[in-house]
C-alpha cells in the first residue's frame, strides 16, 4: 500500500500549534512508516500538491494570501483539519477584528516606530478587514480545538483519521487547552 | 404530631422519583444523580431561566420547560437529554462564543470556566455562526477587581448575588437584546460605585468577565460553594 499524503499549512498562528506536533517525539517515526509529509513549513516543498489525503491546517485566515491559500488547499484535499483554536475561532489573531487593521498597522509600524515609519505595502499580504475561523471560508473535515492541541491529542485524532476510526475529539482537547 | 408532606412522583429519564410539591425539575433531578446542564443557575441563589441550557422535554406538551424554574407536578414525564435538546443546547453555547469576545486561550479563566467546560461536554468542537467580535470595554477602575465584558454572558449571576445575598444591588442590566451590559450603579465606573468589595460577584461568575486583579495567568478558580452555606448560617440565627 502507498503512504498517504500528509500536508501541514500555517496560516496566521504563532506555529505552536506545529511545536506540538513535533512534541509527539518517537511517535513521529511510527508515522512516518504510514504517511508521507508532502508540504510543510518543515519539509522544503514550495507548491502545494495537487492531490493531498489528509491537510492540517493551523492559523486563521487574516490576508488575501491565507484566503487564497485555503481555498486552493480545499480543492486539493481529501480531509482537511482545523488544526488547534486559530484555525477554529480565530483566538489571538482575531483580538484585532473589534480595533480593525488600520488602528492596527498604525500602531505598529508608524507610531511605534524609531526609524522610517512606514506602513509595508510590497511583499507582505494586504491584511483582511477581520481575522476569521477557517469553516468560514471552506468545508472543514475535522476540528481539533486547543491552544495548542496536546501531541497525545494529535496522535490519537491522526491515527483514528488515517485508520478511519471513531475520533471523540471532546473526550480529547477543548478550546484554551 | 402531624406533618403532612405533599408528594409528588414522576418519571425523570425514565426513572421514578419522588418529590416534594414546590420542588424544581433541576432539584429533583440533582437530587436523583441526574444531571442537566446549567449555566445562569447557581445553589443558594434565586432562579431566573435566562439561559436556557437546562431545557427538558415534558411528554404532553410541545414547549421546551427550563428546568430550573419548572415545577414538579403529579405524573410528569420528563426527558432531559433527547437528540432535540443536545442540538438545542449546542445552539446556545455557539450563540453565546459567537456574541462576544471569548479567547479562551489568553482568558483569566482559562481551565477553569463553566462555560468552556459545557462546551467541551457537549462535544462543541467549532462554532458554525460567525464570530461577532464587538468592540467592548474592560473596566478596571477598582482597585481589587476587573470586569471585562468581552467574557460576560449576561447570566446575571453577579446581579442576583450582589442583590439578594449581599443587600448591595450595585450590580444591574442596561440596554435590551444584544446590547444589554451588565453596570455597577447607574452605570459609574465600578471603582466609583457604591460597591462594598465583598468579591461575592467575582467568585459567582462562571466565566473569566469578573475576576480578581490579584490572579494571574490562568490561576484563577471560583469558590461559589459558599452561597447555600451562608443561606443556611443566616436561616438558622
Amino acid at each position: 500500500m502507498s503512504k498517504l499524503k500528509l500536508a501541514t499549512v500555517w496560516l496566521d498562528g504563532c506555529s505552536g500549534c506545529h511545536m506540538s506536533f513535533l512534541d509527539m517525539d518517537e511517535r513521529l517515526l511510527e508515522l512516518a512508516e504510514i504517511v508521507d509529509v508532502v508540504y510543510s513549513p518543515i519539509v522544503d516543498a514550495k507548491e502545494y500538491p495537487d492531490e493531498v489525503d489528509i491537510a492540517l491546517v493551523e492559523g486563521a485566515v487574516s490576508s488575501e494570501d491565507d484566503e487564497k491559500k485555503i481555498r486552493k488547499i480545499r480543492a486539493h484535499t481529501k480531509t482537511l483539519v482545523a488544526m488547534g483554536d486559530c484555525a477554529i475561532t480565530g483566538n489571538v489573531p482575531s483580538m484585532r477584528n473589534p480595533i480593525g487593521p488600520e488602528a492596527i498597522l498604525n500602531r505598529a509600524y508608524i507610531e511605534n516606530a524609531s526609524a522610517q515609519p512606514q506602513i509595508p505595502s510590497v511583499v507582505v499580504p494586504k491584511l483582511l478587514r477581520t481575522v476569521r475561523p477557517i469553516q468560514e471560508y471552506v468545508k472543514v473535515d475535522a476540528y481539533l480545538p486547543g491552544c495548542p492541541p496536546s501531541a497525545d491529542t494529535f496522535h490519537t485524532a491522526l491515527i483514528a483519521l488515517i485508520n478511519g476510526g471513531p475520533l471523540d475529539v471532546s473526550a480529547l482537547t477543548r478550546f484554551g487547552a | 404530631m402531624n406533618v403532612e408532606v405533599d408528594v409528588k412522583t414522576l418519571v425523570i429519564d425514565e426513572q421514578e422519583v419522588s418529590a416534594r410539591a414546590g420542588q424544581t425539575i433541576l432539584e429533583v433531578a440533582r437530587e436523583n444523580d441526574i444531571s442537566i446542564p446549567t449555566l445562569c443557575h447557581l445553589d443558594g441563589l434565586s432562579d431566573v431561566g435566562a439561559c436556557r441550557l437546562c431545557l427538558v422535554e415534558i411528554k404532553g406538551s410541545n414547549k421546551l420547560a427550563p428546568a430550573c424554574v419548572t415545577n414538579v407536578q403529579e405524573g410528569m414525564e420528563v426527558s432531559t437529554d433527547t437528540d432535540r435538546l443536545r442540538k438545542h443546547r449546542r445552539v446556545i453555547l455557539e450563540l453565546l462564543f459567537a456574541e462576544r469576545n471569548h479567547i479562551c486561550s489568553v482568558c483569566v479563566s482559562n481551565g477553569h470556566c463553566e462555560l468552556q467546560t459545557l462546551a467541551q461536554e457537549q462535544g462543541l468542537t467549532h462554532v458554525r455562526l460567525p464570530y461577532r467580535n464587538p468592540n467592548l470595554p474592560v473596566d478596571a477602575s477598582h482597585e481589587r477587581f476587573t470586569a471585562d465584558h468581552n467574557r460576560c454572558i449576561l447570566c446575571t449571576r453577579c446581579v442576583r448575588v450582589c442583590a439578594e445575598i449581599e443587600g448591595a444591588h450595585v450590580w444591574d442590566v442596561m440596554g435590551r437584546g444584544i446590547d444589554s451590559m451588565i453596570i455597577t450603579d447607574l452605570h459609574e465606573d465600578w471603582g466609583a460605585s457604591s460597591c462594598t468589595r465583598c468579591g461575592k460577584c467575582v467568585q459567582v461568575c462562571p466565566t473569566g468577565a469578573l475576576f480578581d486583579k490579584s490572579k494571574i495567568g490562568s490561576d484563577h478558580p471560583k469558590y461559589p460553594d459558599f452561597l447555600p452555606y451562608l443561606n443556611l448560617m443566616r436561616e438558622a440565627r
